[in-house]
């Protein structure tokens, strides 16, 4: 007799064969809160009525996007021949166009797409095949591997893609104690910024009794320039869903949190279907797949606040209070939710767990450098020619990423300035773009990898204009519980208002050092422990700039560098 | 209070306490109830504080606390549609100032807030989650990229009704 979970899959490779092996083509427009801001909506509706209208024989669904954020809107067109061809910054009124010809015809229009691949192997005249494009060959998806094949709101593509089998293995094959051991083994480090050792975190966890203990999966990602948590929620959901109910499972716990802030509907809406779906199947809920464990999930939304990402003040948030930091000890392990053992992960390091339990610690080992294993899921944004959400594996340097995947600035330009893993993190100069991407080596030149944003400047940016906009944000976003970060951050955007209007003294520099050390010693969190980070960061690479705009000269170029940047004025009360 | 503000105002209640009701995950705290109601009716009233409180079984005072924290709370109510302009870093850097500017312009305001017909608002954004379509502006939370100072002005004047 099949278990469940071979049912479960059954029914999953049918439907896939449904889509893929059938005598209709299947027309797969990108999703996700980038492509609707390029305009996915009008493209997919486009698509639909095309199909509609000529009759054609075709599937049309909204999928997971590539990450090529730079040529969305995005579709592409799988051919019950096995062909695919891929269609860039689509616009709505070319769909039909490109439908008739393709579909219809059988003749894709070869001169609007960007990228092919499968078919009988003599291709599209000069279209590169897609695995060939640098955006793409250098990635190694493992988080992100379904991004561009499935739809996130159907279970059943996940589980016909391998989806669910870690999590079947892992109840029917491994005890709670192998999964955390191999987990260590993997080295899988904390992606939400302070890289520490997952294995070991849930082994904190691991050996309470309590009736009650959580596992909480921290999605707030509230760093401007970052977008990785999100694109994996809401491209690819169940991939989190599988890596929770491990942790869960490993962890021994009873329930999951999914921790998203409100207003991004995208995330929200597929997480929360994912969840639903997966009670349906079995997946969650009482005796998962027919074993022993028992886990429940939901979705908990917190209000706009930075600080709420920070893992105590996230569990206040979840209990409905003001999100602030907590004093520690105790530690989450010991009383964190509702006083009950718990556990946070970043979404990025849940979403490894799957493949690890899939492939075995000694794959996931071999990807990336010796003290950081896998991959860094980088999102590029700024000045920068292919902006998108890139999965490469750890080691490769700045400069690789920024020109190889990239594609570097415009001809003639040159990047001055990165902003890295989000605003508590230094801002980095040239000398710094031969690093390495890999914690250590990251955290050696004043940068952190964490979120995965980078932010590219090119030689029009101000860095003091830079600054200023990151320490605004900063103190936009204290939750104003300890006055070291609430008053300092003030200070220091006071001290960056003088210098945009040129009006600062060769003393403000040694304020903004004093400013920075008392917030850092006087902080319960990384909100303040960190806040001078960018100046800090700023005067190792650019401390020129900044020195010559203290002797009151304004660095040329810069957005408002006559100080009338609009800003927020409103603090917490 | 009149007669038909105080009976306003023991419908929304009324309204209220559904939504409260009606809030369908297993958690319901404080936070979440004000999420909800802000959800429906826009805005938190001075019924939802109350309401709240009775509901969740806290303080007049606790809700207030939580209410006033999280920044996407607003008191009174917003105009019939809410462009949200992101003002963080990555979309500062390719012009996301440039475009607030030209927002202020055409809605007459010079911070956050109501045009002065009260017809739509323009509320700061510190990050939509679309860096690289930035510049980014969202229409009631649908997101729209590649914004110049001319796009995103004509996008303001379509939404005060004078395009």
């Amino acid at each position: 007799m099949p278990t469940q979970f071979e049912e479960l899959q059954a029914r999953a490779n049918k439907r896939w064969a449904e889509l893929t092996e059938g005598d209709s083509a299947w027309i797969r427009v990108g999703g996700g809160t980038s492509g609707q801001a390029a305009g996915t909506d009008a493209v997919f509706d486009a698509a639909k009525s095309a199909v509609e209208s000529t009759g054609v024989n075709a599937n049309v669904s909204m999928v997971s996007a590539m990450g090529l954020m730079y040529l969305e809107p995005q579709l592409d067109i799988l051919m019950p021949n096995g062909s695919r061809v891929f269609y860039g910054n689509v616009e709505s009124h070319e769909v039909a166009d490109i439908v008739e010809h393709h579909v219809q015809n059988g003749e894709p229009l070869t001169e609007r797409a960007f990228a092919y691949s499968g078919g009988d192997g003599s291709g599209f005249g000069n279209l590169p095949e897609l695995k060939s494009m640098p955006t793409v060959a250098l990635q190694q998806r493992i988080a992100t591997r379904n991004f561009g094949d499935t739809d996130p709101h159907d279970l059943l593509q996940y589980v016909a893609n391998g989806g669910y089998t870690a999590l079947n293995r892992a109840l029917t094959e491994m005890t709670p104690e192998e999964i955390v051991d191999e987990v260590k083994a993997a080295g899988l480090r904390g992606r939400g910024g302070a890289a520490f050792p997952a294995g070991v975190k849930w082994s904190f966890l691991a050996p309470s009794k309590a009736p009650v203990k959580y596992v909480l999966c921290n999605c707030e990602e509230g760093d401007p320039g970052a977008f990785n948590d999100k694109g994996i929620i809401e491209n690819d959901p169940h991939t989190l869903i599988e890596g929770l109910i491990i942790n869960g499972y490993a962890t021994r716990s009873t329930h999951g949190y999914v921790f998203i802030r409100t207003g991004h509907e995208l995330p929200i809406e597929a997480a929360r279907k994912a969840i639903a779906d997966a009670y349906e199947a079995g997946l969650l809920g009482k005796n998962i797949l027919g074993t022993d464990f028992s886990f429940e999930m939901e979705v908990s939304l917190t209000g706009d606040s930075y600080v709420a990402g920070e893992e105590t003040a996230l569990m206040e948030a979840i209990e409905g209070k003001r999100s602030t930091p907590r004093f520690k000890p105790p530690f989450p392990a010991a009383a964190g939710l509702w006083q009950k053992p718990t556990n946070i992960n970043n979404v990025k390091t849940i979403s490894y767990v799957p493949e690890i339990v899939r492939n075995g610690s000694e794959w996931f080992k071999g990807i990336g450098t010796e003290t950081t294993s896998g991959t860094a899921i980088v999102c590029l944004s700024g000045h920068i020619t292919y902006p998108g959400m890139y999965e490469v594996p750890m080691g490769m340097t700045i400069r690789e990423v920024l020109e190889k995947v990239g594609g570097g600035v415009s001809e003639g330009e040159r990047i001055k300035v990165l902003q890295a893993g989000g605003p508590l993190n230094g801002l980095l100069g040239e000398e710094a773009f031969d690093t390495m991407i890999d914690f250590d080596a990251m955290s050696a030149a004043g940068a952190s990898i964490g979120s995965g944003g980078i932010i590219v400047g090119n030689e029009t940016v101000n860095v003091v204009d830079l600054l200023r906009s990151l320490i605004a944000f900063n103190q936009f976003e204290s939750c104003g519980k300890c006055f070291p970060c609430r008053l300092g951050n003030t200070h220091m955007l006071e001290i960056l208002d003088r210098m945009c209007q040129n009006k600062a003294k060769s003393a403000d520099l040694a304020l903004l050092e004093r400013v920075g050390t008392s917030m850092k010693a006087g902080s319960l969190c990384g909100h303040g422990q960190l806040g001078f980070n960018p100046i800090a960061s700023a005067l190792k690479y650019f401390g020129d700039e900044i020195k010559s705009c203290l002797a009151g000269e304004i660095a040329p170029g810069g957005v408002y560098g006559d100080g009338t940047m609009i800003l927020p004025t409103r603090t917490r009360p | 209070m009149t007669t038909a503000e105080s009976e306003q105002s023991s419908k929304l209640r009324e309204q209220i306490r559904q939504i409260l009701n009606a809030q369908a995950q297993p958690t319901i705290t404080v936070l979440s109830s004000l999420i909800a109601v802000q959800d429906v009716i826009h805005y938190l009233p001075d019924e939802a504080i109350k309401e709240t409180a009775t509901f969740c079984g806290s303080t007049i005072n606790e809700v207030w606390s939580v209410a006033s924290f999280y920044t996407n709370f607003r008191f009174t109510p917003p105009g019939e549609k809410t462009l949200d302009v992101c003002w963080g870093p990555s979309c500062h850097l390719v012009g996301a100032q440039q475009v607030l500017d030209a927002v202020q312009g055409v809605f007459e305001i010079k911070e956050e807030g109501e045009s002065p017909d009260r017809k739509v608002t323009l509320k700061y954004n510190t990050c939509l989650g679309a860096c690289a379509q930035g510049p980014v502006i969202a229409i009631n939370h649908h997101l729209i990229g590649k914004q110049t100072p001319e796009s995103a002005a004509q996008i303001a004047r379509e939404l005060r009704g004078q395009s």
